[in-house]
C-alpha cells in the first residue's frame, strides 16, 4: 500500500513540475526560444508573491492573483525589449543573454532578501488532507496537481479555439507570412513570454506554498521543467504534464528507497526516456 | 492619381542589387501584370511593395502617401493583400484556418467572407478541417488566394500563382480572376507564364534584371518585342 | 580543348603581423617560465589562475565557438578529472603529478556516454542536457565515500609533500615545500597553456579544422562536400573533455583540497569560462586571452562585493552579446583588421595568375 501512496504523491508532484515545464514549452513552441532564467523568473515570481502577501497581509492566492498583471508586464516587456533582439538561427545569443539573465536575477534577490530560507504562508493547508478511496491526498498536492490540469486545458483552448491561438501557431510556422496577414511577429512574441510569465507566476505560488525557497532554487527548477518539456515531446503541452508526472514519481519512489537518491532517480528517468524515446513520447510531427 | 504607384524603387540583398530605379503603378480598379524571367526581380518588386522588404518611405506610393518604409502588418491594414509566391500556407492551420487568419490585420466589410470563398473555391469546403498543406498544389493555392481576399483587400498582388502547377489547374485558378476583379480589386499579377497574364490584364510591364524593359497594354505589344525585353535583344 | 597539367599553387596564413606576433609569444613564454626566480608566490598563484582559466576557456571556445556545441556542463569534466586524481592519489598512492594525466583519460571516459544521450538533443536543449548530466556525476560523486563523500577531502600529506620536482624547486628558489608546489603547478600550466593554444591553432589551419568550420556554419552543406559531421563533433567533444579533465586535475592539485560542489560547480566552470569567452570573443583564439584578463581585472577589484560582481558580470555578458556579440576582440579585429592567429587561407599562384590575360570581353 506504501507503493501506491508514493507513485500517487509522485503523481502530484508531476503536477508541480508541469507548471514549472508549461510556460518553458509555450515559448519554445512558438520561438524556439529556451529561456535559461526560467527557473530564476519562479522564484522571483515566489518572493514578489511573498512581498505582496507582508505588505497586504492577504493570503498568497490573492497575491499571486495581483502579482500575475506584473508578472505578464515584465515577461512581455523582457521579451519585446530584450529577448527579441537574440532570436535567430544562432543559438548562442539567446543562451548566453538568458545565462546572464539568471546569474543577475539570482544575485539581485541574494542582495534583495538574502539567502534566508522563506516560505509563503500556507496556514492549515499546508496540513489538510482528504480521504479518497483510502487513501490520504494532501489539499496542497490536489490543487497544485489540479491547476495544472487547468492552465494545460486553457492553453489548448487559447491555442485552438482563439484568434490569438492562429496567430501564435502561424508565427510560429512562418513569421514573414505572418506578418503579410497583419500580424505583428514582435508583439506575439512577447505576448507570449507574457502568457509564460502568468504560468510561471501560478507555479510560483504552489512552490512557496510547498516547500521552503531561497534565491538559489531556481536552476534546479529549470533543469525539472526541461526534463518533462523533453520527456513529453517538444511541442505537446499534456505531454509536458505526462513529462511532468515521470519525473516525479521518479522522485518519489527514488525517495522512498534512499532519501539521497530523490533528485538523482529524476535525473536517471529522464536520461532513460532520452536512451528510448530521444524525440520525447509526442513529438510533434512538424518542427 | 494612381491608387499605387513606385517611384524609382530600388532594393538590395545584402551587396546584391536586385531592383534599379523601378517605375510603374496601378490606376484603380486595374488589372496588371508584371512579367519576365526567372530572377528577373518580380518578386522583390512584390516584396518591396507589400512591405516584408523595406525601402526608402517615397519609393512606394498608396493614394498618393508614402509607404515605402511601413511594415508588411501596416501596409495590410491598408488594403493591400498578397498571395505569396509559393503559397506559404500555415502547416499548423487548417484550411479554413488559413482562411480565417487572412483577416486578421484588417476586418473590413465587403462582398468576401468565409461563405464566398467557399463560393468561388467549392473543393476547399470539403476539406475546410483538413491541415493547409495536405492539400495538392492547385488547391493550395486556391487557399493562399482565399486567404488573401479575406481581409477585402483594395489591392491584390499575386505572385506567380501558375508556379507548380499543371496547366489544366492553372485554368482554373486564372478563372477566378475575373471574379475578384468583378468584386472590386485592384490586381497585380507577376507571371512566368506570359498567356495567362496577357489574358487578364489590362496593362503589362515587362522586366529583365532589375528594371522595367516593357509596358504598354497587351493588344499593342508585339511578340518579338515581348521577346526582347523578356529575354534580352542579342547584339 | 584543356591542358592537362598542375598548375602550382599555394595556401598561405601566415601574415606579417602574425610573423612578429610569433616571436613576441616566443619571448612571452620565455619569461613566464623564467618568472618564479623573481615573482612572489601570490603572484604565481595569480597567473596559475589566468593560465588554467585560459586553457579551460580555449576548450570551451573549440567546442561551442568553432565546433558549435554549446555546452553548460563541462564542470563535470572539470570535476570528474580533479576527482579521478584525488581517487588515484588516495587509493593507489600514485604521485599527483603523473596522476593528472589519468585525469584527462577518464573524463574522456565520461565523455563517451556523456556525448551519447546529449547528442540526442538539439541547440539549446543539448545545452541543458549537459548540464543534466553533469548533476547526475556530482550526484553520484557525493555518495564515493573513499574521497569524502559529499564534504569532500584533501590530498594526503605524504603525497603533496615528495610531488615529482618539489625538492628540486626547494633548493633552487629557496622556498618552502607549498611554495614549491605552486611553483610546479605553475609551470605545468604554462606548458599546458601553451601547448593548448599552439594545439588549437595547429588544428585550425590544417583541413580537420576547415572541416570543423564548415560543419559550424552550415552542417548539411558541409556534409555534401563529404566532411563526415558526426565523426567532427565526438572528436571535438572528446578532445575538449580531455582539456578540461586534465586542467581539473591540475587546478585541484593545485588547491590540494576537494568537494563535489566545488569541484562540479556551474558558476567556477561555466559561467566565468563562458563571460571570459564572450566578452574576448567567441570563435577566436585571441577572444579568450583578452576575456581572461578583463575577467581577472574585474576579478580582482570587485570579488569581495560578492553578489554585485557576479551581477556586474552577468550584466555584462548580457550588454556584450546583445550589441557586441563577437566581444572585444571582435570589435578590435573589426576595427584594425589585426589577427594574431590568423587562419583564413590565402591562395597564391594557380590558374589565375599563370594564364595568359585574355583578348576579348563577352
Amino acid at each position: 500500500m506504501i507503493w501506491i501512496d508514493t507513485i500517487i504523491q509522485g503523481v502530484l508532484l508531476g503536477g508541480l513540475y508541469a507548471l514549472f515545464a508549461a510556460g518553458l514549452s509555450l515559448v519554445f513552441g512558438i520561438m524556439r526560444l529556451v529561456n535559461l532564467a526560467h527557473g530564476d523568473l519562479i522564484v522571483m515570481g515566489a518572493y514578489l508573491i511573498l512581498l505582496l502577501v507582508t505588505m497586504t497581509g492577504l493570503s498568497p492566492f490573492i497575491a499571486a492573483a495581483i502579482a500575475i498583471p506584473f508578472m505578464f508586464a515584465l515577461g512581455f516587456g523582457l521579451q519585446k525589449f530584450m529577448l527579441n533582439r537574440v532570436l535567430g538561427d544562432d543559438i548562442l545569443p539567446p543562451l548566453l543573454v538568458t545565462f546572464g539573465l539568471s546569474v543577475v536575477l539570482q544575485n539581485a534577490l541574494l542582495e534583495g532578501f538574502s539567502a534566508d530560507s522563506q516560505r509563503l504562508p500556507t496556514g492549515a493547508l499546508s496540513t489538510a488532507s482528504v480521504e479518497v478511496g483510502g487513501i490520504n491526498l494532501g489539499v496542497l498536492p490536489l490543487l497544485t496537481f489540479g491547476s495544472a490540469v487547468l492552465v494545460i486545458v486553457a492553453l489548448n483552448q487559447i491555442f485552438y479555439r482563439t484568434e490569438l491561438g492562429r496567430a501564435f501557431r502561424a508565427t510560429s510556422d512562418d513569421a514573414t507570412t505572418a506578418s503579410l496577414m497583419g500580424i505583428k511577429p514582435a508583439n506575439i512574441f512577447a505576448m507570449a513570454t507574457g502568457i509564460a510569465l502568468i504560468i510561471v507566476t501560478i507555479a510560483a505560488l504552489y512552490l512557496g506554498m510547498r516547500a521552503n525557497f531561497d534565491p538559489n532554487i531556481g536552476p534546479a527548477r529549470l533543469i525539472y521543467a526541461f526534463e518533462a518539456v523533453i520527456i513529453g515531446g517538444l511541442g505537446s503541452l499534456w505531454g509536458t504534464l505526462l513529462g511532468g508526472i515521470i519525473i516525479g514519481v521518479a522522485q518519489t519512489v527514488g525517495a522512498a528507497i534512499n532519501p539521497e537518491w530523490q533528485i538523482l532517480a529524476g535525473h536517471i528517468a529522464f536520461l532513460v526516456v532520452l536512451l528510448i524515446h530521444p524525440r520525447g513520447l509526442f513529438p510533434r510531427a512538424v518542427d | 492619381m494612381a491608387l499605387l504607384a513606385t517611384q524609382n524603387l530600388t532594393a538590395h540583398y545584402g551587396d546584391f542589387q536586385a531592383l534599379f530605379g523601378v517605375d510603374m503603378m496601378l490606376e484603380d480598379g486595374e488589372t496588371v501584370a508584371i512579367i519576365g524571367a526567372n530572377g528577373a526581380g518580380k518578386t522583390t518588386l512584390m516584396r518591396s511593395i507589400a512591405g516584408v522588404l523595406i525601402n526608402g518611405q517615397e519609393s512606394v506610393t498608396l493614394d498618393g502617401a508614402p509607404i515605402g518604409d511601413a511594415t508588411a502588418d501596416a501596409i495590410m491594414a491598408q488594403g493591400v493583400a498578397m498571395v505569396p509566391e509559393g503559397r506559404k500556407l500555415f502547416p499548423s492551420l487548417s484550411v479554413e484556418e488559413n482562411l480565417l487568419i487572412g483577416s486578421y490585420g484588417r476586418k473590413t466589410d465587403g462582398h468576401w467572407n468565409l461563405a464566398t470563398i467557399y463560393d468561388l473555391f467549392p473543393i476547399l469546403k470539403e476539406r475546410r478541417n483538413n491541415p493547409g498543406t495536405a492539400l495538392s498544389g492547385g488547391q493550395q493555392q486556391m487557399v493562399a488566394i482565399g486567404r488573401a481576399l479575406m481581409s477585402n483587400p483594395r489591392i491584390l498582388l499575386c505572385d506567380e500563382l501558375s508556379l507548380g502547377l499543371a496547366p489544366v489547374v492553372i485554368r482554373d485558378i486564372y478563372q477566378a480572376v475575373p471574379k475578384i476583379k468583378e468584386a472590386g480589386a485592384s490586381i497585380i499579377v507577376v507571371e512566368q507564364d506570359i498567356g495567362q497574364a496577357m489574358k487578364v490584364a489590362d496593362r503589362v510591364y515587362c522586366m529583365m534584371e532589375g528594371r522595367i524593359t516593357l509596358s504598354g497594354k497587351p493588344d499593342s505589344l508585339s511578340r518579338e518585342a515581348i521577346h526582347d525585353a523578356y529575354f534580352g535583344a542579342a547584339a | 580543348m584543356m591542358t592537362d597539367h598542375t598548375i602550382p599553387y599555394a595556401v598561405h596564413t601566415g601574415t606579417p603581423v602574425s610573423r612578429i606576433v610569433g616571436i613576441a609569444a616566443l619571448i612571452l613564454i620565455l619569461f613566464l617560465v623564467a618568472l618564479p626566480a623573481f615573482a612572489s608566490r601570490s603572484l604565481i598563484q595569480d597567473m596559475f589562475f589566468i593560465l588554467t582559466m585560459l586553457v579551460l576557456a580555449q576548450f570551451w571556445n573549440l567546442l561551442a565557438g568553432y565546433g558549435g556545441l554549446v555546452s553548460i556542463g563541462q564542470q563535470a569534466f572539470v570535476g570528474i578529472g580533479a576527482y579521478a586524481m584525488f581517487g588515484v592519489v588516495i587509493l593507489a598512492g600514485l604521485d599527483p603529478v603523473p596522476a593528472i594525466l589519468l585525469g584527462g583519460v577518464v573524463a574522456v571516459l565520461l565523455a563517451i556516454p556523456t556525448a551519447f544521450f546529449a547528442f540526442r538533443l538539439q541547440g539549446a536543449y543539448f545545452a541543458i542536457g549537459t548540464w543534466v548530466i553533469a548533476e547526475v556525476v556530482r550526484l553520484l560523486t557525493s555518495q564515493w565515500k573513499a574521497v569524502g563523500g559529499g564534504t569532500g577531502t584533501s590530498l594526503p600529506r605524504d603525497a603533496t609533500r615528495d610531488l615529482w620536482m618539489t625538492e628540486t624547486i626547494e633548493t633552487v628558489f629557496g622556498v618552502r615545500n607549498a611554495a614549491a608546489r605552486d611553483i610546479l603547478a605553475y609551470w605545468l600550466a604554462v606548458i599546458l597553456a601553451v601547448a593548448t593554444i599552439g594545439g588549437i591553432y595547429w588544428l585550425l589551419r590544417t583541413k580537420r579544422g576547415l572541416a570543423l568550420a564548415a560543419v559550424r556554419d552550415n552542417i548539411e552543406a558541409a556534409k555534401s562536400v563529404g566532411v563526415d559531421a558526426v565523426r567532427m563533433k565526438w572528436t571535438v567533444f572528446l578532445v575538449a573533455a580531455f582539456g578540461t579533465g586534465l586542467t581539473g586535475a591540475l587546478i585541484y592539485l593545485q588547491k590540494a583540497r576537494i568537494s563535489p560542489d566545488a569541484a562540479f560547480s556551474v558558476t567556477d566552470w561555466t559561467a566565468f569560462v563562458l563571460f571570459i569567452v564572450v566578452i574576448g570573443g567567441i570563435g577566436t583564439i585571441e577572444g579568450p586571452i583578452i576575456g581572461v584578463i578583463v575577467f581577472f581585472v574585474l576579478q580582482t577589484l570587485l570579488a569581495d562585493y560578492g553578489t554585485w560582481y557576479l551581477m556586474l558580470l552577468g550584466v555584462i555578458g548580457i550588454i556584450i552579446m546583445l550589441f557586441a556579440p563577437k566581444g572585444l576582440w571582435g570589435l578590435i579585429s573589426a576595427r584594425t583588421g589585426i589577427e594574431l592567429f590568423p587562419v583564413r587561407r590565402r591562395l597564391t599562384g594557380g590558374a589565375l595568375s599563370n594564364s595568359k590575360p585574355n583578348q576579348e570581353e563577352t
